[in-house]
């Protein structure tokens, strides 16, 4: 900001400048009148009309450079401002993009962050010039005759209480929009990603109902709002043209009395119509300035939540290359933020380094949940987790990131090229490392899309089918052979044959590298050296499938297809004889 | 560093079909945009007909007594101040003048407090009915239509969109109104105190006139551009917020930066471009009125030299002169927003005049209570113009039966099931249910009949309760723990910290896949559909929860249709018939049994699963 800061000063100086030469006009007018007019001086008539030209030229100019660049630095600010809330977004962790909506978030960096331009790029100055303004005329006016002028003083008095009255209603009541801007931003969202499910039900309506709600609570606040601008702005109005009207008869009486000129009067009056504007202003910069306070607050409070998964000094700085990959979990213990009841008490494991271990458990019972901990998208609450001896927290995250690759449950696409999709973060990669993922996923499908690996895939890649979407993650995951993998539930969208191509092709990958790997099939435990049971927050078995399934009734209850599903197996092949 | 766009975002079908159709660029569709413009506008004008009367109305009272407040200091100077001196003490016309001034001052106090309550009032209206018709517009157009605009552009135009006109209509409207009412009556004013001196001024018009011509086409283009630009912030936004785990688990941040800088500082430069212009235009205002007012300074200190005019009548003249000019910069200050906010109507406009290409019939056929006998005749269909996934297909599914539909992966199952749920209307034959074309049914008839879960199962921020309810709203709570109960989902609901009334936070993230899942099975239930389309449903349950959920599906799905979309064949085995799709072709059809027993692909498929059990 400081360059800004800078710039604001030259802009202030410029401001004023303008404003001052627009002053000088009326006294201009007052020597026109008290001058040559009256003493028939045609060439100084000129001259003063010369002068008057000449201020105004230099008035507009002026007007000119700080309109130009002040519309540059204010755009600029905001610009700055949003990319760093973007990166500050970026950076705090899963936990905090849990807990706050995304259109609340929007809204701050959309709409709160052009209510903070708009005031500094107008309000501020204006402040600050009609503040001048106000002051510099109103000793003007005193100078020029001290009775009407202290008048004239006396009338910000009521002014300022009626501020100070506006102030405080309009805060509350702009804090009170821009969270309902918030909210009816998040339920747009929400309208359009969830626009099949609105469809598949017939719930257009139900949801236009929900809508209007909101929107009905935005328009009562603008309402409201509207009214208060109004009781104010007419007061400003009000006080003073009061003011004019008793300068107007007291000026009179005055110079009824000789006390002052006639010229002097004009003058006086033509001088004090320029606080008009000024005041009437000072509404609109009041109001302006409340709804860039509580924007402020509202960006603030997203900038000052500290990042919580974040480097450590000492943390140190690994390539892949030299992790050998052993993930050991040591009395890991691990609750959402706010929540009473930990998912995962004591979770106790040792991979060794090139095994897969599979984590089996119901659904609910905390398995992306624990694997989740291990690329620290949250951080345990109790325990450690180490890579090679090391806790995970005393990685870089950059480095950790890169050792750990990640295929989550609900494959994630983006907007983007399927390369893109591929690359993530690795904007590195090889087409040669891009095909021998897309090989491992059997996602070959990639090469028939109408522009092959440019294809962009639509939002949330809903135009693929689920299946293709989850091989893309799995290809992901898998691309740049991180030493540790994290796959959750990558199969589970596959048919049958897909799955076994893709189950052969994983194998191979599986050798050399380090892998947690949730499954509800047995067709994919196969895939496993081990298997961990999950249960109650709990490792309560680890063994290889045979073994679990012959001794472990918990097991058998998870991953046993064989009871219900063979026996009516049986039945079809009963039924087919 | 520019990052090229092209390269990250990729290539898709259609770009431009990421404006509506009435926005495409050129110049023909331009003129007709403004017209649609015009016509949007017009109509959401047009209930407050009455209260605009009254708006202007007060703004033309407000305007007079504003206008009256120079004059009266005029006639106070050159009337009131001669009585007085001289030894002559008449007061009289000095305390007319004083009242007749305090008069104003009430009359412009009052009827400003009221313009701006009721202008206000009316602003609030006009955007909730604005909001309003493009939400449910929204709502009414097509799954295609969503999936190629994007769910950030729909909030860009709900959001960003609305908040410009929101700034014209809040802060706007009414000073354009009053400053252009008050340039005209001041002009007539001015004529009438000292003509010459007004002709001189007259002549800066051309000049202004030319002036904001040029504004006029050049702000248009810019601020379009500036709509288009926050549009793309906007989507990059939503969406890397909507994917903060892969972004944070691949290290996407400092790519995802970049981007976000680029069309940030995008934004950043077209709001710029438009930013100067109006740099430039209101100095330039400015500058005309200035050198106007020097030349009149001159002229009128001349004319009063020769007697030609009063004192008084100068110093009214230049009072007047101020009023005139002073109101153009505010003029030229709202004509801008009123640019930037036409922009945004133009983008709305747009919206709104996209046809939904899933129409509601004109004339509905009247399907109360639906038997759910399904019929596909002859229908053909592609998504975009190009590739045919199914070419012409023939099926019949009479009421109450289940057919399970198997395939590999792209054979066109989530299609068949799409076109029965009319989220696309085939583009050959027909789809019918009872009979009736479903082009046919009403929404609510159709909705009503035909129920889908697939595997996105996207949940909505809200309570438990609420999500299963959106299956039929006017449930109760007994019906809404029935349904969980009844799928197997009635127990890890329990156990959420809240129960029922947990709240499931965005788009569900508070719960696990599975159970998300079993949350969007409940809501089906509830719902209590004639025919029942599960796409792959249950891929993310265990299997314990998976048998519930298909004990559950045996009950419910007695009496009533069903398509089943499963590569889990544990699913398939409630089926009445099997379908084995190919390539958008049907390629063998019978009871599973029948089918394992021919040892065609089914039997094979069959096979496999059989083989992957163990
Ligand atoms: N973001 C979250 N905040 C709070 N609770 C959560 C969150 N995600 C999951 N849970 C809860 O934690 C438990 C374990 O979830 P999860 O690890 O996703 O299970 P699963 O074993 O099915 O992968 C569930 O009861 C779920 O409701
Ligand atoms: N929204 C869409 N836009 C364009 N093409 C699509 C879309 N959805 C599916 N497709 C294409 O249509 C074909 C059939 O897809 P789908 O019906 O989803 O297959 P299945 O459900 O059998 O896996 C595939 O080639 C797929 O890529
Ligand atoms: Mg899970
Ligand atoms: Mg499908």
């Amino acid at each position: 900001m400081r360059p800004y800061l800078n710039q604001m000063v030259w802009l202030l100086i410029a401001a004023g400048a303008a404003t001052g030469a627009g002053i000088v006009v009326p006294l201009v007018v007052r020597r026109v009148v008290d001058g040559p007019v009256r003493h028939g001086d045609a060439t100084g008539l000129l001259t003063l009309g010369a002068l008057a030209l000449a201020l105004g030229v230099v008035e507009a100019l002026l007007i000119f450079i700080r309109r130009w660049t002040q519309s540059a630095s204010a755009l600029g600010m905001e610009a700055e401002l949003r990319r760093d809330l973007y990166a500050h977004l970026q950076r705090l962790p899963i936990a905090f993009h849990d807990r706050w909506q995304s259109g609340q978030l929007l809204s701050r960096a959309t709409s709160d962050l052009s209510v903070i331009r708009r005031f500094l790029s107008f309000g501020l100055i204006f402040l600050v010039v009609n503040t001048g303004t106000y002051v510099t005329v109103v000793a003007l006016l005193i100078h020029l005759y001290w009775p009407l002028g202290l008048l004239v003083a006396a009338s910000a008095v009521p002014l300022f209480s009626v501020s100070k009255r506006f102030t405080q209603q309009y805060f509350k009541a702009s804090r009170t929009m821009q969270d309902q801007l918030g909210d009816l931003a998040t339920q747009v969202e929400e309208s359009a990603q969830g626009i099949r499910v609105i469809k598949s039900f017939g719930r257009r309506r139900h949801q236009g109902a929900r809508f209007a709600d909101g929107a009905r609570r935005v328009h009562d606040t603008g309402v409201s709002k509207a009214r208060m601008l109004a009781n104010t702005w007419s007061q400003f109005d009000l006080i003073p043209n009061v003011t004019l009207a008793l300068v107007l008869v007291v000026g009179a009486l005055e110079v009824s009395r000789g006390a002052l000129s006639l010229g002097g009067l004009v003058a006086f009056v033509s001088l004090q119509v320029m606080l008009v504007w000024p005041i009437d202003a000072l509404g609109w910069i009041i109001a302006n300035g409340q709804e860039a306070m509580t924007a402020a607050d509202r960006v603030y409070e997203v900038l000052d939540t500290e990042p919580s998964i974040v480097d450590h000094p000492a943390a140190a700085v690994v390539t892949p290359r030299d992790v050998e990959g052993h993930v050991r979990f040591e009395g890991v213990r691990f609750a959402y933020p706010g929540a009473q009841t930990p998912v995962l008490h004591r979770v106790d494991l040792d991979v060794r380094p090139g095994e897969t271990l599979a984590v089996v458990g119901a659904t609910g019972s905390g398995k992306t949940s624990l694997v989740s901990l291990v690329p620290r998208l949250y951080d345990v609450t109790g325990g450690r987790i180490t890579i090679d001896g090391r806790d995970v927290r005393d990685y870089r995250l950059s480095s950790l990131r890169r050792i750990v690759g990640v295929a989550f449950e609900e494959p994630t696409l983006f907007s983007m090229s399927v390369r893109e999709n591929l690359a993530l973060g690795r904007s590195d990669a090889s087409d040669a490392e891009i095909t021998e993922a897309l090989a491992v996923a059997q996602a070959d499908f990639v090469y028939d899309l109408p522009w092959g690996l440019d294809t962009r895939v639509g939002e949330q890649g809903l135009s693929l089918s689920g299946g293709q979407r989850q091989r893309l993650a799995l290809a992901r995951a898998v691309l740049g052979k991180p030493r540790v993998l994290v796959l959750d539930d990558p199969l589970s969208a596959l048919d049958v044959h897909t799955e076994a191509l893709v189950e052969e092709a994983l194998a191979r990958v599986l050798k050399g590298t380090t892998a947690l790997l949730v499954v509800h099939r047995p067709s994919t435990v196969a895939l496993a050296d081990r298997v961990a049971l999950l249960y109650d927050g709990e490792i309560t078995a680890v063994g290889t499938h045979s073994e679990l399934l012959a001794t472990v009734p918990e097991y058998r209850a998870v991953l046993s297809a064989s009871t219900d599903a063979v026996s009516s197996g049986h039945l079809l092949e009963e039924g087919a004889a | 560093m520019s990052v090229d766009l092209k390269a990250w975002r990729g290539v898709a079908p259609d770009d431009d079909a990421e404006r509506t159709a009435a926005e495409a660029a050129d110049e023909a569709s331009v003129v007709r945009l403004r017209a649609r413009t015009r016509r949007l506008l017009g109509s959401l004008l047009r209930p407050h007909r009455r209260a605009l009367r009254v708006v202007v109305a007060l703004l033309l009272a407000q305007n007079a007594a504003a206008m009256a407040g120079p004059y009266l200091v005029k006639l106070g100077i050159d009337r009131g101040i001669p009585p007085l001196s001289g030894g002559r003490d008449d007061p009289t016309v000095l305390v007319a003048v004083a009242v007749a001034f305090a008069v104003a001052i009430v009359t412009e106090f009052a009827t400003k407090r009221g313009f701006l309550a009721l202008s206000g009032r009316v602003g609030q209206a006009i955007l909730l009915d604005l909001r309003r018709r493009v939400y449910d517009h929204f709502q009414r157009l097509s799954v295609a239509f969503h999936e190629r605009y994007t769910s950030g552009r729909v909030v860009a135009r709900l959001t960003s969109d609305m908040d410009s006109i929101s700034e014209l209509l809040d802060g706007g409207i009414e000073d354009l109104v009053l400053a252009g009412l008050s340039v005209i009556s001041v002009a007539a004013i001015l004529l009438w105190l000292d003509w010459p001196m007004a002709l001189v001024t007259m002549a800066s018009f051309p000049f202004l006139l030319i002036l904001s011509r040029w504004f006029q086409r050049a702000s248009a283009r810019a601020y379009r551009r500036t709509r288009e630009a926050v549009a793309l912030v906007i989507v990059h936004f939503v969406e890397s917020m909507g994917g903060m785990r892969a972004v944070h688990a691949f290290r996407r941040e400092p790519r995802n930066q970049e981007i976000f800088d680029a069309v940030n500082d995008d934004y950043r430069a077209a709001n710029l471009t438009a930013n100067r212009l109006i740099a430039t235009y209101s100095p330039s205002i400015k500058l005309v009125g200035n050198v106007t007012i020097a030349v009149v300074l001159t002229y009128g200190g001349y004319r009063a030299l020769h007697g030609q005019t009063e004192v008084g009548v100068l110093a009214a003249f230049l009072l007047y002169l101020r009023r005139f000019f002073e109101p153009m910069q505010e003029l030229s200050q709202f004509y801008n927003s009123l640019q930037s906010a036409t922009a945004a109507l133009e983008k709305l406009a747009g919206v709104l005049d996209e046809p939904p290409s899933v129409p509601e019939p004109a004339r509905p056929e009247p399907l109360p209570a639906a038997r759910g006998d399904l019929r596909l005749d002859g229908v053909r269909f592609a998504y975009r113009g190009e590739r045919v996934v199914l070419s012409r297909l023939d099926l019949h599914i009479p009421s109450g039966q289940t057919v399970a539909v198997v395939g590999a992966t792209g054979a066109g199952k989530s299609t068949i099931a799409k076109l029965v749920a009319r989220f696309y209307d085939p583009s050959e034959g027909t789809v019918t249910l009872d009979g009736v074309d479903l082009r046919d049914l009403t929404d609510d008839d159709l909705r009503r009949a035909v129920v889908m879960v697939t595997q996105e199962n996207f949940l909505f921020s809200g309570t438990v309760a609420d999500n299963i309810r959106f299956g039929r709203p006017d449930a109760g709570r007994q019906e809404v723990e029935d349904a969980a109960r009844a799928i197997g989902a009635d127990a890890f609901i329990r156990a959420l910290p809240e129960g029922y009334d947990t709240d499931v936070r965005k788009r569900g993230g508070r719960l696990s896949a599975g159970q998300r899942q079993l949350v969007a099975f409940a809501r089906a239930f509830l719902a209590d559909p004639a025919v029942l389309i599960l796409d792959e449903a249950t891929s993310s349950l265990d299997i314990p929860s998976e048998r519930l959920v298909q004990r559950a599906l045996r009950t419910i799905l007695a009496d009533r249709t069903a398509i089943v979309i499963a590569h889990r064949l544990s699913t398939v085995e409630i089926a009445d018939r099997v379908l084995v799709l190919d390539a958008g072709r049907v390629v063998e059809d019978g009871p599973p049994d029948g089918l394992v027993a021919d040892g065609g692909r089914y039997a094979t498929l069959h096979q496999e699963w059989r083989d992957s059990l163990v």
